[in-house]
């Protein structure tokens, strides 16, 4: 007896919601497997004590029960923990509807994190240099400016593949790690505050610098661009010509160039939208929680966005609630890091295994699992 | 020359089934994919040394009874009797130990590798690369199929790869060869030399399993055929003596469509396609450069290229539908607008419509749905698909109803994916979505290419309806009997060059097959020197 | 410059050089299978934090360098797993992999980091480590002498050998493989797990040899530089050991240049490895025709048989 794949027909529809689902469970079920390890491995089996193995068996299944909880239902209970869930999930969803588009066509930017440095870079320049500026003006142009300069950082990889055929996946990757070091260079010298007892940031961002707030609340005006973004995203993909040259080019390349539609414009299209929305991030992160520009401005939102952009299944929409999942996910990391003494790593580690657990599911939106029991002539060749 | 032709023609002795019992009998062969029945119950019993056909049309099974013979496939139900025993055949190697051997259709060759690498990965026992080597320089001279054993197979020409395949199998001492259309990619007279190179096969008392649909060819050289039917056995007999219209029928079910054209084509109507001098360097190393190509299509006519797979007619087609375009526009002309340098979308707009060899991919987007794949072609041609900018999909999806209403294209539900329907459903749309606009120019390459005989005679028919309605279609195909069934004019593309046009009428086969071979130079400048030789 | 000098930069350039050629050469393999597994940073991770902590448990340093070859392994079988089996798209799996990797070695990771290590011991080989200057080639340590080894016997393997020839032609058409009665899969699944042995060697020489120390992401961008060397070696193990060397090369150039402090910032010096792969990247790639020749037809492309 084993277990086939087996092409269906057409899509399932069904399965198109369920995946992603399923996969959740398929964390969880892993999560319970690590915390449970974990706490094996962190106590002393010998010792009569702590009860021995299933002593301490019992403990990782208590653990995990307050492991979900600080995970998932801790953050939810109170509004500092939910402004603080808003403002992770901004850039993470902001970054990742960008990059479902480029997924859709089939193009692989993963230096979106790079993009973000750049786009943080680009839009602290006024702020930096014009310190005493503060007219109405002084955001948006910070705002832009940040666009502007993800969208460049990001041309570069996409120009690069169309000129020259170089793989994409590896230089947005390598602009990645060269983005960062800038970063850390301007922090730490020619940008860093004079005032700041030598600590390696820049001067602090004041009001008419910083993205306002809304309803009294420390939510940032930038959960606004995501909503916009998202549904710009969402028309542009169901209803225009461009996003039907996407998906084209996306699923069969040739098809679409017999439909007459250039490969090269879409790579950089796709690049351009994508970095213009990491840049957008980057700047939105440093007008806002951060205040100012550091040595990193980023916890990895960049790539956990690939994640997002995954669990919400290449759709705009579905990138909102993925991205607020993944949000949760870090302020989990941090609780379960106090609760329960565990590394901050763990948000990672769930995060690429949810990843893991979602591509696996999603194969099974064109294919289906048959238990094959005894295959016909499975035995000898030969029987003479 | 002459020998080509004469051997053609020379009689052959009468061929009569070796009274044997059968070297393998399959019994009660059923394969099931999901609930479809490829295969329902087959009966099929070989004799050695014996040519045996296996006919039927797309789609009847034929396929699937091969790759379950030669152990691709598992059947669902029935049984293998090799010389009299129960066997399994559980996968190709097995097969091969049991001595039975196969030429694939669309060929099994690793193009990266070299002549004797691809052979050494068929043999199991290890043999070093020069002995390897020397074996098959002597089988390739003792069957007359001529063979650099350390040429990389990008670089060979598909009869060359075919005999590759070949030698591969006989080096295997196979008692039993599977051969899946092959002469689908030859010309005539590469087909006359496989046909002696079978004679040699069988005289050795080797049996021979004839998969066709060329009805000519298998009451020439087959001693027995065995006919398909949705998956069934539905005649046995002896090719010989039948004609062929009664083996059409069996292999249908009913008599087949006659394709009618009752206006003959208009003389002296206006070019609406030309092309003048278009040369073209090769777009990668494995494709073919074109040369000098010339051509005309007037009003009214169907012209057709006919040529060997892999000669020019990927590039010609790109070059005409403008996915490549060229320096000069005056290269290629459409109404007698120059547009040699403007792309698809620019010359659809001029009135021409292209429908690409490949459905699946190329064609057509394999999980999109019909009413979004309408879209492919028709985005930029003034159906309204489009409303200020803003997709339609009711326009697109009435528009990809009346496609699949006037061409008969079967579906199951009203709006699937491309991938789902059969490849015959699927072409009727793709060449439908096509007509139904009307176009003035029409290229089409291989329009009936792995396609029932029902859909491709509707698809024959509205081609030739389309140009007496005053269009000028040029049909690019590999099939020499469609070529010679509806086009008006037929040129032949060898090596990247297009010989000039003639009409078909009063064409042979055998002309050209010599042009399809790369003999247009002296054909075209002294006709009579080959018909005195 | 003296001899002694000359002599310590080559030293530091061949330590610097082996990780990437054990990475990029399991990448090799995997790839020349039709197989494209960008998880190598996060195969490496899990080599060295696992090498580490087995070494660091048992006392043994060869433990340690088979568990972290065991970890490597782990991680491709998963990887294995979703591309194969489940005919995931490689490139997210990759990703996917490099990111669960990190994390999951940071995890494990925790509890070693400050931990000191012991290093591994250089092996002389007696009367050729005398010479002058080359003589440094023959007291190099155990696992520098292994990666030549794997390098050269990959190359054989290739070239030389039926399985070899299987694995390449797997890699050039599943199609034609699978109809000759080869299971691309089996096939497949062992040039990943390969890749990833040699992986979580690369990780091992990092936390064992180069740094005998566990740090968090002390892989920083090595696997995908030895996947970029891939591309750069053409699919040929002699030029991605070149390739290896050079890049070795490079990221010894700016150390000495910060230690000698050069009026360069630091971390200008410290983006030069990746610069230098685009740059290296875009040289190679302008080359089409030699791309495409050795490139595996079927790399990235998954493959589900007709049953």
């Amino acid at each position: 007896m084993r277990v086939e794949l087996v092409r269906r027909g057409e899509r399932s529809a069904a399965m198109a919601y369920l995946s992603p689902l399923l996969a959740l469970l398929l964390t969880l079920i892993g999560g319970a497997l690590i915390v449970i390890v974990w706490r094996l491995s962190t106590v002393d089996l010998s010792n009569p004590e702590t009860g021995g193995f299933f002593g301490a068996l019992q403990q990782g299944f208590v653990d995990y029960g307050r492991f979900l909880y600080v995970f998932f239902i801790e953050p939810l209970t109170e509004l500092w923990s939910l402004e603080e869930l808003v403002a992770k999930a901004t850039p993470i969803i902001l970054v990742a509807i960008g990059l479902s588009l480029c997924y859709l066509s089939n193009t692989w930017n993963i230096g979106a994190e790079g993009q973000i440095a750049v786009g943080a870079i680009t839009g602290s320049i006024l702020p930096i240099f014009f310190p005493d500026w503060h007219g109405p003006l002084m955001l948006p142009a910070m705002l832009v400016l940040g666009i502007l300069g993800g969208m460049a950082y990001a041309a570069i990889p996409a120009l690069l593949k169309i000129r020259f055929g170089t793989n994409e996946i590896l230089t947005s990757l390598m602009l990645v790690y060269v983005a960062q070091l800038f970063l850390d260079y301007l922090a730490r010298g020619p940008w860093r505050n004079p005032e700041g007892h030598n600590f390696p940031d820049s001067r602090p961002f004041d009001d008419g610098q910083l993205l306002p707030t809304l309803f009294g609340t420390n939510i940032r005006i930038s959960l606004t661009f995501v909503f916009i973004a998202a549904f710009a995203a969402w028309f542009l993909m169901r209803w225009t010509k461009m996003g039907f040259q996407i998906k084209v080019l996306g699923q069969a390349p040739r098809a679409g160039a017999f439909a007459g539609f250039s490969q090269n414009r879409m790579v950089l299209l796709t690049f351009l939208i994508s970095g213009a929305l990491a840049g957008l991030a980057g700047i939105c992160e440093v007008a806002g929680p951060i205040g100012q520009l550091r040595t990193s401005v980023s916890p990895g939102y960049g790539f956990t966005a690939i994640i997002v952009a995954f669990l919400g299944r290449l759709n705009p929409i579905g990138a909102i609630f993925a991205g607020f999942l993944l949000a949760l996910s870090y302020l989990g990391g941090e609780g379960a890091q106090v609760a329960l003494g565990m590394s901050d790593q763990t948000t990672r580690v769930f995060q690429g295994m949810l990843l893991f657990f979602v591509l696996a599911c999603d194969s099974l939106i064109f294919y289906r699992l048959q238990i094959v029991r005894n295959p016909a002539m499975q035995t000898g060749t030969v029987s003479s | 020359m002459e020998l080509i032709l004469g051997r053609a023609d020379s009689a052959r002795p009468s061929r009569q089934r070796p009274e044997s019992p059968p070297l393998l009998h399959a019994v009660g062969i059923t394969k099931m994919f999901g609930a479809f029945k490829a295969n329902d119950g087959i009966d099929l019993a070989i004799r050695p040394g014996e040519i045996h056909a296996l006919l039927g049309e797309n789609g009847a099974g034929k396929s699937t009874l091969v790759k379950i013979l030669y152990g691709v496939l598992q059947p669902t139900e029935g049984r293998i009797l090799w010389k009299g025993q129960p066997v399994g055949v559980p996968n190709p190697s097995a097969a091969r130990r049991l001595g039975v051997g196969m030429v694939f259709q669309h060929f099994s060759l690793f193009e990266a590798l070299t002549v004797v690498e691809n052979i050494a990965l068929a043999l199991s026992d290890r043999k070093s690369r020069s002995a390897l080597a020397r074996e098959i320089e002597k089988i390739s001279l003792e069957y007359g199929l001529p063979l650099n054993p350390s040429s990389v197979v990008a670089d060979l020409s598909v009869g060359e790869r075919q005999r590759v395949e070949i030698v591969r199998c006989l080096l295997q001492n196979p008692e039993l060869i599977i051969m899946d259309e092959p002469t689908s990619v030859l010309t005539p007279q590469e087909a006359d030399d496989l046909f002696v190179t079978l004679d040699r096969l069988t005289a050795r008392g080797c049996a021979v399993l004839y998969i066709s649909h060329r009805l000519e060819e298998v009451k020439r050289i087959c001693h027995h055929a065995t006919i398909l039917r949705h998956g069934k056995v539905v005649s046995e007999c002896d090719p010989q003596k039948e004609t062929a219209a009664k083996l059409a029928t069996m292999m249908v079910g009913a008599e087949v469509r006659r394709l009618s054209s009752d206006l003959p084509p208009p003389q002296n109507t206006r070019t609406r396609l030309s092309v003048r001098d278009l040369s073209l360097p090769q777009p990668h190393p494995f494709a073919v450069a074109l040369n000098n190509i010339t051509l005309e299509v007037k009003a009214g006519e169907v012209m057709g290229i006919a040529g060997i797979a892999g000669n020019g007619q990927d590039e010609l087609f790109d070059a005409l539908s403008g996915e490549r375009t060229c320096g000069t526009a005056a290269l290629v002309s459409i109404d007698g607008k120059s547009c040699g340098n403007i792309g698809v979308t620019a010359r659809r707009r001029l009135g021409a419509a292209f429908v690409p060899e490949e459905r699946l991919g190329h064609g057509a987007v394999p999980r999109m749905r019909l009413s979004d794949n309408v879209l492919l072609t028709r985005h930029a041609t003034g159906d309204h698909l489009l409303r200020g900018g803003v997709l339609d999909p009711d326009a697109a999806r009435q528009l990809a109803d009346r496609v699949s209403r006037s061409f008969d294209v079967r579906k199951g539900t009203p709006d699937p994916e491309a991938g789902s329907l059969s490849g015959g459903n699927l072409q009727k749309f793709v060449v439908g979505r096509e007509i139904d606009r009307q176009p003035g120019v029409l290229v089409v390459s291989q329009p009936t290419w792995g396609v029932d005989a029902g859909a491709a005679a509707i698809i024959r028919q509205a081609l030739i309806d389309l140009a007496r309605s005053g269009s000028a279609i040029l049909v690019i195909s590999q099939d020499l009997d469609e070529v010679l069934e509806i086009a008006d004019h037929v040129a032949v593309i060898s090596k990247g060059h297009l010989s000039p046009s003639r009409p078909t009428s009063g064409l042979t086969r055998e002309e050209i097959g010599l042009l399809m071979g790369g003999m247009g130079e002296p054909l075209a400048a002294d006709r009579g020197a080959v018909h005195a030789g | 410059m003296t001899a002694l000098m000359l002599e310590g930069i080559l030293l530091t350039i061949i330590t610097a050089a082996t990780p990437l050629l054990f990475a990029s050469i399991g990448e090799l393999v995997t790839e020349r299978s039709g197989v494209l597994n960008l998880g190598v940073e996060g195969m490496m991770a899990m080599g060295a934090v696992i090498g580490f902590a087995v070494a660091h448990s048992t006392g043994n340093i060869a433990l340690g360098v088979v568990g972290a070859i065991f970890a490597g392994m782990a991680m491709a079988a998963l990887f294995g797993v979703v591309t194969l089996i489940f005919v995931a798209n490689q490139v997210a799996s990759g990703l996917a992999l490099t990111l669960f990797g990190l994390g999951l070695s940071g995890l494990i990771g925790d509890a070693f980091v400050g931990v000191p290590g012991a290093g591994l011991a250089r092996v002389s080989i007696p009367g050729l480590s005398d010479l002058p200057v080359i003589g440094l080639l023959f007291r190099l340590d155990p696992l520098t002498y292994l990666a030549v080894a794997i390098t050269i016997a990959v190359s054989w393997f290739l070239f030389r050998t039926r399985g070899g020839l299987i694995l390449r032609a797997v890699g050039d058409s599943h199609v034609s493989a699978h109809a000759l009665g080869y299971s691309v899969i089996r096939v497949r699944f062992m040039a990943v797990l390969f890749g990833g042995a040699c992986s979580g060697l690369a990780g091992a020489y990092l936390s064992l040899v180069y740094t005998p120390q566990w740090t968090q992401a002390m892989t920083a961008g090595r696997g995908w530089i030895a996947l970029a060397l891939v591309v750069f070696g053409t699919w040929l193990p002699g030029r991605v050991a070149v390739g290896a060397l050079l890049f070795g090369g490079v990221s010894i150039l700016q150390l000495h240049a910060q230690a000698l402090g050069v009026g360069v910032p630091s971390q200008f010096l410290s983006a030069l490895p990746y610069l230098t792969t685009v740059i290296v990247l875009v040289i190679i790639s302008r080359n089409r025709a030699l791309v495409r020749a050795n490139t595996p037809a079927a790399l990235g492309q998954s493959f589900v048989p007709d049953r």
